[in-house]
């Protein structure tokens, strides 16, 4: 196959096909439907042995003794570590290092790492760990507010030394914020109506599949190579190198494949522990959890507790609010602090009010710890102001979406933090688009779906239980809207890294993208391949594996990614661009004014100008040359909240999602069936509209496993009752209903392509939209979620 | 403990086997076929699923020696397995499908590039309908999910969205909202259909 060389022989201005807009397809798809493609639990090196950690059985407890003489003395086992073993600095963390690598003489969870053990077998070490005998001595446990700050309370880490230690009340507190604005007693004067109500929300667990793991490689400098699921590679090195006592250049970290993260993986698991063992035994160390173990191993949503008070005038525009929201951190800091930060300045909602007093505050606590999961602290808040919204509304007599459009906020509304919001708000709007779609019809197990598909009498509450044919099923509609931060909030350095190369391979253009990235599932490496062929007009881009070997991305949360590192794809592809250019104008600039006075773009493999006309073919220019630029990229600077009155520029951008559930509920039995859970959210600009649509129907679905079924159960002693997907429920296929989608698409001018982060807000109102709608079905208040059978039938 | 069964159609060996060890870690460990996945190991997930004599099974649950002289197909054996069934032969001895039944699929695997069909490679129409609509995200649940869809087309080729729901309540996602994945299996039905009506069959 000859390649064109004249220029004047192609369609001129031909766009390059799998650009932005396009729903183009993920690159690693042929690998992950042929089972080829290497999760990191499918790492696997010749020799390599097997880690194991041994977990405390107790929540709190003084650790007297550790004997590991028998277990080490076990056939197959190569090395045992615990904390006396640690060759470096011993604790790590996201925030405050308060997090030790192997417990330091005291557990303070139920499930914390005591001792490391490397051995030839997955189970001889589990046996070998097995024979480990530790001594304990149990502790009083700190479960709750109160017993956290109570008289002579155990205090959980008395040498803080954390930039917030001299701002709490009490050294259990991780962190406390209030933000107050305008004058909320004095407003509550206007008010005819005021509403208060009390809510809790449940633990939930990210749940990801893949679960963590990793191998570790120790290399002949000493150093060690770690192939890893992570979220953030440049974060793992950056706590890695203090505790393995190495220059982090000694450090090599590769992402395997990492299979689903959901803030899951924004803290180190068994990094440290695998290159531990690696860097003592000098052999390859792998580690899987198991799904038990995983239960363990990562930090989940904070539980919290929250109490709001909202006043309304009687034409239903709301006077004030007060809120107080307790997030229980469980027993080390995590994200605890940002969570915080999240669950106060986003605490009143996509709504104007004026007069606002407002309190978060995270614990210390002996329960496990809490951190990052999507929605991060604004999932809790929307829970509580959205039941709140619909009780306002019914006092009121109104119609509950009428309400929310009246007091909905707007481009240009002042914020609680003072700040204002300075792009689309649609909040109105997206509403208006939910209620507007289609209901699904009644008796659908006789009808169909609303998309004209047949369903039957599975599709009832209960399901292939055939616990009903339709007798005591009612049903209830429900509304929600929420609003979520895009990125690192608070001042946070929040930049990516992107390398882009250009050059010519058998005659063709071709460009490589290498970025830090965390491909999660999320779909950045397809979006990266958009932008590059947008921009530079070729049809191959490769994406380089994500290694350290490059700057660092920035985490793959927080709906940052496609903004901050596509971002920083965009500006190195425009750098690259200008040389292109520049080089095009030496080389054949004499031949054409144009080169000198006209705009230039890169399009189809040609150069042309903004009229369309095609100067030469792209092969050319850079013929005999490699382009090859690393750029960093920031977003607009951010500012922290004002530690006393929580004012401040904190936030970048915000993103909008609505949803309306239609739930069935057997009244009997307690059991609910979600219907249809419609969404409209605002995406800014759709760069990979099937993805979009995608990210949305996940985070909806993660939003209704909160609403009716997933909890960690933490008893009373701090143990965990349920680590298993036995105990803990996630959705099925059978319990998701259809998620129809609507897309608006209101470019943010501060974003790079307009674009919104979309992957955390479909989960803030799935949630209180499956619960208003059990609420609408049922009559019955439901402050906690999730929402439990026997919460339905007064049992 | 020596052990000894077909995997996708070829006679596989594993030697050393723990009596605990499951067709899983087998499959996994011992003969590089990491496809089938571990997300629980308590047969609760769906994502080790793979063919135990035509059947769908849970890896995880399945002890390695119950395996012996009996035929496995795992996800990497998958286009195959629907190649050989649509042309009525058996790579496994295991296949139920007759010919006049068997589905006439034309396999476009995806480019590794733009993740967009080619004419050259050869996966199953199951693994292309799943690319096509988008339903593979992180990918973890995939290769069990592609199993059990595939069965399920094996038997019921034009199943209802309760059928599909029925089919694929044992295998959990946690990224995509299964819509997408409904919409795939949906897919691959009506590519299936589409082509046996085309041909008048
Ligand atoms: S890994 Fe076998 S069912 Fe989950
Ligand atoms: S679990 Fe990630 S795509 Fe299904």
């Amino acid at each position: 196959m000859g390649v064109t060389r004249n220029p004047t022989n192609i369609t001129q201005g031909s766009k390059t096909k799998g650009g932005l807009g396009e729903s183009t397809l993920r690159p690693d798809g042929t690998l992950k439907v042929t089972g080829e493609f290497a999760y990191s639990s499918d790492m696997w090196h010749e020799d390599m042995l097997w880690g194991f950690t041994l977990r405390s059985p107790h929540a709190h407890a003084k650790i007297l003794s550790i004997d590991t003489g028998e277990a080490l003395a076990t056939s197959g086992v190569y090395a045992i570590m615990t904390h006396d073993d640690l060759p470096a600095f011993t604790k790590y963390g996201l925030e405050y290092k308060d997090t030790p690598v192997l417990a330091d003489g005291v557990v303070r969870y139920h499930g914390e790492p005591i001792a490391i053990i490397a051995a030839d077998h997955p189970e001889t070490a589990r046996r070998a760990a097995a024979k480990i005998k530790v001594e304990f001595e149990l502790l009083p446990l700190v479960i709750d507010e109160e017993t956290a700050l109570a008289d002579g309370a155990p205090i959980l880490h008395p040498n803080r030394d954390d930039h917030h230690a001299g701002h709490v009340t009490h050294p259990n507190i991780v962190h406390r914020q209030p933000i107050i604005r305008g004058d909320a007693n004095e407003a509550a004067q206007r008010a005819d109506i005021v509403i208060s109500g009390e809510y809790e929300v449940g633990m939930q667990d990210q749940a990801f599949l893949g679960p963590e793991s990793g191998l570790a490689v120790p290399a002949e400098d000493g150093g060690v190579d770690l192939y890893i699921a992570t979220q953030w590679l440049h974060s793992d090195l950056g706590q890695l190198g203090p505790v393995l006592g190495l220059p982090e250049d000694k450090i090599r970290m590769t992402l395997s494949g990492v299979g689903g993260a959901f803030g899951g993986r924004e803290d180190l698991s068994m990094q440290a522990h695998a290159c531990l063992l690696a860097l003592r035994t000098g052999k390859p160390v792998k580690i899987v959890y198991n799904r038990f173990e995983s239960f363990f191993g990562h930090v989940h949503r904070h539980p919290a507790k929250l109490w709001y008070e909202h006043g309304v005038t009687s034409e239903g525009k709301i006077t004030h609010m007060k809120c107080r929201i307790v997030l229980d951190g469980g027993a080390y800091a995590s994200a605890s602090p940002a969570v915080v930060g999240n669950a106060s300045s986003l605490a009143v909602g996509p709504y104007v009010i004026d007069d606002v007093e407002i309190e978060a505050v995270a614990l210390y606590t002996n329960n496990p710890p809490c951190g990052a999961m999507r929605g991060f602290g604004a999932v809790q808040a929307c829970f509580a102001y959205e039941a709140q919204m619909d009780k306002l509304a019914a006092a009121l007599d109104m119609d509950a979406v009428e309400f929310r459009q009246l007091n909905a906020m707007s481009q240009g509304t002042i914020m609680p933090t003072g700040q204002p919001v300075d792009s689309p708000a649609p909040v109105a709007e997206l509403l208006r688009r939910v209620k507007a779609l289609p209901m699904p019809p009644e008796q659908q197990w006789l009808a169909g779906d609303s998309a004209g598909r047949s369903t039957d009498v599975r599709a009832l509450p209960g399901g292939l239980s055939n616990t009903t044919h339709g007798e005591g099923v009612v049903r209830g509609v429900g509304y929600a809207v929420g609003i979520k931060n895009v990125g690192f909030s608070e001042g946070f350095d929040d930049y990516s890294t992107a390398r882009v190369r250009l050059e010519v391979i058998n005659g063709e253009p071709v460009a490589m993208v290498h970025t830090a990235m965390a491909e999660v599932g999320q779909g950045g490496v397809t979006v990266h391949a958009q932008i590059a062929r947008t921009e530079l007009g070729v049809a191959q881009v490769t994406i380089h594996p994500a290694d350290t070997q490059v700057g660092s991305a920035g985490s793959t949360s927080a709906s940052r990614q496609t903004y901050v590192t596509g971002g920083a794809v965009k500006n190195s592809c425009e750098a690259v661009r200008e040389k292109v250019l520049e080089l095009g104008r030496a080389r054949f600039g004499s031949y054409h004014p144009a080169w000198a006075t006209a705009e230039l773009l890169l399009e189809g493999g040609k150069v042309v100008t903004d009229g369309g006309e095609v100067l030469a073919d792209l092969v050319d220019v850079i013929e005999g040359e490699t382009i090859d630029l690393e750029l960093e990229w920031r977003h607009r600077p951010t500012q922290a909240f004002d530690l006393v009155t929580g004012q401040g520029h904190g936030h970048v951008q915000y993103s909008f999602c609505a949803h309306r559930a239609v739930v069935e509920v057997d009244t009997e039995l307690g059991l609910v069936k979600v219907i249809e859970l419609a969404a409209a959210q605002d995406v800014g600009k759709a760069l990979n509209p099937l993805s979009v649509v995608g990210q949305i129907q996940g985070g909806t679905t993660q939003g209704l496993g909160l609403a009716v079924m997933e909890e960690i159960i933490v008893d009373k002693n701090a143990k965990v009752r349920n680590p298993s997907f036995t105990d803990y429920l996630i959705p099925t296929i059978l319990d998701t209903p259809t998620i129809p989608v609507d897309v608006l698409e209101l470019a943010d001018e501060h974003a790079p392509y307009g674009l919104r982060g979309i992957g955390e807000a479909p989960t803030l109102s799935s949630t209180p939209a499956v619960v208003a709608a059990i609420r609408a079905a049922t009559g019955l208040a439901l402050k906690r979620v999730p929402v439990r059978p026997e919460h339905l039938t007064g049992t | 403990m020596r052990v000894t069964f077909n995997v996708n159609g070829r006679p596989q060996e594993a030697d050393d086997v723990w009596e605990g060890e499951s067709l899983l870690y087998v499959l996994r460990e011992r003969m590089g076929l990491p496809g089938s996945k571990n997300a629980c190991e308590q047969g609760e997930c769906g994502s080790c699923t793979v063919r135990l004599d035509g059947v769908p099974v849970c890896a995880c649950l399945v002890a390695a020696a119950q395996v012996q002289d009996r035929d496995v197909v795992t996800v990497e054996g998958l286009a195959d397995y629907a190649k050989d069934r649509a042309a009525g032969r058996c790579g496994t001895g295991a296949c139920g499908t007759p010919l006049g039944e068997a589905q006439k699929w034309a396999a476009k695997p995806a480019d590794g590039q733009t993740g967009e069909s080619t004419e050259s490679g050869d996966l199953s129409p199951i693994q292309e309908a799943f690319i096509d609509a988008g339903a593979v995200q992180c990918g973890f649940c995939t290769p069990g999910l592609l199993v059990a869809a595939d069965e399920l087309l094996e038997r019921n080729p034009s199943p209802s969205d309760q059928d599909i729901r029925e089919a694929l309540s044992g295998n959990l996602c946690r990224c995509t909202g299964y819509e997408k994945i409904l919409d795939a299996v949906r897919l691959a039905a009506a590519r299936g259909e589409s082509v046996t009506a085309g041909e008048g069959v």
